[in-house]
């Protein structure tokens, strides 16, 4: 039996609920678990006084409601699975190192900041900083998968080191920025200025894209890494066409201004690029 | 300022007053040390335990627009260090450069009450003394920046040493400051007007003006002394960092004549340069500067010691911010503040592995553990730029336990330690009174504070009560007791109590026509209006002046009236 929480008191400001992570929540029973503390605001709050809890903890969480307000769930989580029946506001799975969260609605900013392991799969879109370091660091997610069918904001696996983001529709400005190595796949558009600052790593996109003049034509190829890993992809749920598979990509390595060992990889059918 | 206090069955550190770990009550009421308290005052007994005045830092970086923007400039490190609200705290962050609520609570944890932070613009007086205000517990002062003034260079060209003299009066009277202070005398000043200038020797010419920072630094220590100040002069030498630097730092000595100057952070000013082809390395030149030390008493220096693991690099050195913002290898500040100095941040991590790291944290250990008179030579990190202050009690491990000092020698870069001479004073262990000394009172009486660093009735009854442990990194990490201006701050290890300290500043007198000369000066070369420059009263809610005793009179009789 799973620990259920549906939200019956939708918060008035943002609501801290770090709590509502399966480690913290192991062996709890729903009373006790009705009785720990949220940050409401700047006001502590107890947990059962926003959220109907059920059923008893087996290491699967159920959240039930709106929870676009609700912050910081999964924080620092290192197994078991959180299943999100609605949205989740920022800070989802921060730091998080295992184990599997799944949003059937949209996600806020900052998901997953510097996770280093475990998966989040956000159905709806999610919002700014997607797999992203924190302000003023300078190392982002460390691993793990973060999978979004919708569309992403801004700033997407910034300083990114390890691991996969893959998006099902369009990325924002700054996809990648900063990042050290990783794999970001994207299967809608890149906005503008994607890789802008990347040392090493990977980003693909399945649209012809604008690029930053700092990134430079190489090659046409097929990897055959990109085989496997869209096959994964797949597998994650995402629409894969087998001309994504087969495909052949033109490779743009970046950014120049740093190391330029990271690359673009545009799907060659997609049309031309502005290869100059 | 508290109840009466009786502290009982301690044994008792008080060097300044010839007191040697004796079991001896200390007395303590309205804030002051007194002979004796009525039988009923509160009693602490401290059996066990041993008795010390307050700490106090002579050397750090605590408050102001520099530490400001360091604090800005690395969010990250904010996050995993978060210092919620009590019922008796404000709330901050720490980190290398903790937020103001912070560095007030944290210093007092360690058991110290005094702080000193060690660079100013004279321009930047205003926001450090309103972070002073919100930084609690300590006692406070600032050395303000003076050794890159286009005013007092223009003075000083025209050979108009009296007016020079009058001038840093006034700059130390209207910014509230205690000390002057000199960074990269000439420094500075190159590095704004050029791409890459810098000052490598006491005799190169100071960009346009017809000036070497041999005269600069002479005329200041001449002037400091003239003025009578309590902490005459405050020097961070040219060449900081620099491999080689040695012979600057003795020359700058020397240039003292007999007069009192304190040179600040001297490890890093202490390397001398490798033979071959691996000249760019620093080595150890620990033992000439100490020598110098030991034989000239009119000098006296604080270490500037280096600890492993993340510091600030914060330092009205801008040049030298410049260059080491390569070995940081992620962000930097650089910055300019107009007329009166320069500024540069970067993150840093100091590394064991890393040869030079590993060379300046033995240098830093091998000054305190050379040094004959403690007095002298005193304890600091120049926080952060050596690492954070709460490092202290594991670089007073390191002095106290040779045992634990061999075993972290085992564990840096090798080739650093066949640089210095750490391995032939391995003997040496410090004793409570030295460390006594060394971060308490030395460091008072190198600032010429007579009512702090000592236990003596009428001294301020600041008191520190560390439980005795094997361990000295685990005594003096956390004090049982903490006593400031009488109260108790800090009991059974936990804050019990919220305490605004003093704003600690001279007012020395001058002949106010000098400020004929300042305000054109003002007027046409600086942002500020001169009327709006000096800082009025209400910067300082809680201040006490410092005395001088100058040697020349400030004519005429009725100089200095103006605040």
């Amino acid at each position: 039996m799973t620990l259920t929480l549906t939200l019956r008191t939708a918060p008035t400001v943002p609501l801290e609920a770090d709590v509502l992570s399966p480690d913290r929540l192991s062996g709890v029973s729903a009373l006790e678990a009705a009785k720990l503390t949220v940050v409401h605001g700047n006001q502590r709050a107890d947990l059962g006084e926003f959220f109907q809890v059920g059923g008893a903890a087996d290491g699967e969480l159920h959240l039930t409601g709106d929870l676009a307000q609700v912050k910081q769930i999964g924080t620092g989580m290192a197994r078991g699975r959180i299943v999100v029946h609605g949205s989740v506001g920022m800070h989802l799975g921060a730091g998080m190192t295992g184990g599997e969260i799944v949003v059937e609605g949209d996600a806020g900013d900052w998901v997953g900041p510097e996770m280093s392991g475990g998966r989040i799969v956000v159905k709806g879109n999610a919002g700014h900083m997607l797999g992203s370091a924190r302000r003023g660091s300078q190392i982002g997610v460390r691993g793990g998968e973060i999978v979004v069918f919708g569309n992403a904001g801004n700033e997407v696996g910034n300083g990114m080191r390890r691991g996969l983001i893959a998006i099902g529709g369009d990325a924002g400005d700054f996809a990648g920025v900063n990042m050290l190595a990783g794999t970001i796949v994207v299967l809608g558009r890149l906005a503008w200025r994607a890789g802008a600052g990347m040392r090493r790593g990977s980003i693909i996109s399945m649209h012809p894209a604008e690029l930053l003049p700092t990134f430079s034509y190489a090659c046409d190829y097929a990897p055959e890494f990109l085989r496997v890993c869209l096959r994964h992809v797949r597998g994650l749920g995402l629409t894969i066409a087998d001309s994504h598979v087969n495909g052949r990509y033109q490779r743009w390595c970046g950014d120049g201004i740093e190391l330029n060992r990271g690359e673009v990889l545009i799907l060659d059918s997609a049309g031309t690029a502005s290869r100059s | 300022m508290g109840s009466p206090l009786r502290i009982v069955n301690g044994r008792v550190y008080d060097p300044a007053n010839g007191v040697n770990g004796a079991v001896q009550d200390v007395c303590v009421r309205d804030g002051k040390i007194v002979a004796d308290v009525p039988p009923d005052a509160k009693r602490i007994d401290a059996a066990g335990m041993v008795v010390m005045p307050g700490g106090i830092d002579i050397h750090c970086h605590i408050a102001g627009p520099k530490v400001n923007l360091a604090r800005k400039v690395q969010p990250e490190t904010h996050q995993d260090d978060v210092q919620l609200r009590t019922r008796l705290t404000r709330s901050g962050t720490g980190g290398t450069v903790p937020s103001t609520f912070a560095t007030g609570y944290r210093y007092a944890t360690l058991g110290y009450t005094t702080a000193m932070e060690a660079a100013v613009t004279p321009l930047g007086a205003r926001h450090t003394l309103e972070e002073f205000h919100d930084t609690p517990v300590l006692d406070k002062g600032f050395f303000v920046l003076v050794g890159n003034n286009l005013l007092l260079y223009r003075l000083l060209q025209e050979g108009r040493r009296e007016e020079l003299r009058h001038a840093l009066a006034w700059w130390l009277k209207v910014t509230k400051a205690y000390a002057p202070k000199l960074v990269n005398p000439g420094g500075d000043e190159m590095w704004k007007g050029q791409r890459n200038a810098n000052i490598t020797s006491l005799d190169d010419k100071i960009g346009s003006f017809d000036l070497t920072p041999r005269r600069v630094i002479a005329a200041f220590i001449e002037a400091g002394n003239e003025l009578g100040l309590p902490h005459p002069v405050h020097i961070h030498c040219n060449n900081l960092g620099h491999s080689g630097n040695v012979e600057t730092t003795l020359e700058t000595m020397r240039l003292a004549e007999g007069r009192r100057a304190h040179i600040a952070h001297i490890q890093f000013h202490s390397y001398g340069a490798a033979a071959g082809k691996s000249q760019s390395n620093p080595t150890s030149r620990a033992r000439d500067i100490i020598e110098y030390i030991n034989t000239h008493p009119n000098i006296s220096a604080d270490v500037g010691a280096v600890m492993f693991g993340p510091a600030t690099i914060m330092t009205g050195d801008a040049p030298l911010a410049y260059m080491l913002r390569r070995f940081g290898g992620n962000k930097w500040v650089n910055a300019d503040t107009e007329n009166e100095s320069g500024c540069g941040i970067v993150p840093f991590r100091y590394q064991d592995r890393v040869y030079t790291n590993a060379l300046q944290w033995a240098i830093g250990l091998e000054l305190l553990l050379l040094s004959e008179d403690p007095w002298r030579m005193v304890f600091s990190t120049d926080h952060p730029n050596g690492g954070s202050f709460m490092s202290y009690p594991r670089l007073i491990r390191l002095l106290m336990d040779r045992g634990y000092r061999k075993e972290q020698m085992a564990h840096v870069n090798q080739k650093a330690l066949d640089r210095s001479a750490l391995r032939d004073c391995q003997e040496r262990e410090y004793s409570l009174s030295e460390i006594a000394i060394i971060t308490r009172a030395g460091p008072a009486r190198l600032l010429g504070l007579t009512d702090k660093g000592h236990l003596g009735v009428g001294a301020d009854a600041d008191v520190t009560i560390y439980e005795e442990d094997e361990d000295k990194e685990k005594m003096f990490s956390a004090p049982r007791y903490v006593i400031k201006d009488g109260e108790l701050i800090i009991e059974d290890h936990e804050l019990r109590a919220d305490h605004q300290g003093r704003l600690l500043h001279v007012a020395p007198d001058y002949d106010p026509q000098i400020e004929q000369v300042i305000e054109p000066f003002f007027e046409d070369f600086y942002t500020i209006r001169f009327a709006n420059y000096p800082v009025d009263d209400r910067y300082v809610p809680n201040g006490q002046i410092i005395p001088t005793t100058p040697s020349v009179a400030a004519a005429p009789a009725t100089a200095g009236t103006r605040t």
